[in-house]
C-alpha cells in the first residue's frame, strides 16, 4: 500500500480533466491506497457545494481525503460553509508534510 | 530542532504569469521555515524568476509611485527563502537550466543561483526524500 497525494490546481470548467483526477484518486483508494486529493487555485472552484462538476459521496465513501487550500478558499471568496460534504479547508502544510513522509506527489 | 530533510521542486512557469508561481513559493517558504534542505531546478520560463535586473515599477494608471506600488519581484522572494532556509539551519539550491537560460538572455541571475542541466534535476531527485514536479499547463 502506498500513500498518494493528489494535487488537482485547474478549474474544473476549463479542463475536464479535472474528473479523471477525480477519478484516479477514487480508483487508488479502492484497491487499498491511501489517498489524498488536494484542491488548490482555480482547483478550489470543484470543492464548492453548488459546482455539481463531481460527485464526492463515492470518493469520501472510498476513503479519500478531501482537502481544499484555505488561501485558495479565501482568494474566491468561499466560505467554509460553501464546501461539497466531506471536503475540508487546509493549509499547504499538507503537502510539505507528504513530501517529507515520502508520499507519491502528483501535481495536475 | 527540525528534521533534516531535503525535498526537489522543478519549476517551469516565468515570474508574473500564473499562480503556480505563487504556490511554489508559498511551498518553499513553508520548506525553509522547517530547515529542510531545498533544491530548486528551474527549466523553460522559470530561470527567469531570479533574475538580476528585474526591477519594481510605478502605476501611472493607478497613479501611484514606485514605493506606492510595492510591485513584487521573484528574485527578492528567492534571496528571502535562501535566507530563511539558512536562518533556519536548512539550505536553498537553485539551479537554472543553462539552455534555458542562454536562450531567454537570463544569464544575470541573484547570488546564490547556479547554471547547470537537467542532470542536476536528476542529481537532486536521486538524493532527496521526495520531488514534486510543478508543471507548465
Amino acid at each position: 500500500m502506498s500513500n498518494y497525494l493528489l494535487i488537482e490546481s485547474r478549474d474544473p470548467f476549463e479542463c475536464s480533466d479535472v474528473e479523471g483526477v477525480c477519478w484516479l484518486a477514487g480508483e487508488l483508494a479502492q484497491t487499498g491506497h491511501k489517498v489524498t486529493l488536494f484542491f488548490l487555485q482555480n482547483g478550489a472552484l470543484t470543492a464548492r457545494a453548488g459546482a455539481e462538476t463531481t460527485d464526492f459521496e463515492p470518493l469520501t465513501a472510498s476513503g479519500v481525503e478531501v482537502l481544499v487550500d484555505d488561501f485558495a478558499l479565501r482568494e474566491r471568496g468561499i466560505g467554509n460553509a460553501q464546501l461539497a460534504d466531506g471536503i475540508k479547508p487546509a493549509s499547504l502544510e499538507v503537502i510539505v508534510d507528504h513530501l517529507a513522509d515520502g508520499s507519491k506527489v502528483i501535481w495536475h | 530542532m527540525a528534521e533534516n530533510k531535503t525535498l526537489t521542486f522543478a519549476l517551469m512557469d516565468p515570474p508574473f504569469e500564473n499562480a503556480r508561481s505563487t504556490t511554489a513559493f508559498r511551498l518553499l517558504d513553508i520548506a525553509a521555515k522547517r530547515g529542510y534542505n531545498i533544491n530548486v531546478f528551474a527549466y523553460e520560463g522559470a530561470v527567469s524568476l531570479p533574475f538580476a535586473l528585474q526591477e519594481a515599477h510605478p502605476n501611472a494608471v493607478h497613479g501611484r509611485d514606485v514605493e506606492e506600488e510595492n510591485h513584487p519581484l521573484p528574485r527578492k522572494y528567492i534571496a528571502a527563502l535562501m535566507q530563511s532556509a539558512a536562518d533556519n539551519g536548512g539550505t536553498l539550491d537553485w539551479v537554472n537550466c543553462g539552455l534555458c537560460v542562454d536562450e531567454r538572455g537570463m544569464g544575470e541571475a541573484i547570488e546564490g543561483v547556479r547554471r547547470g542541466s537537467p542532470a542536476d534535476f536528476w542529481a537532486f531527485a536521486e538524493g532527496s526524500d521526495n520531488t514534486l514536479v510543478i508543471p507548465t499547463k
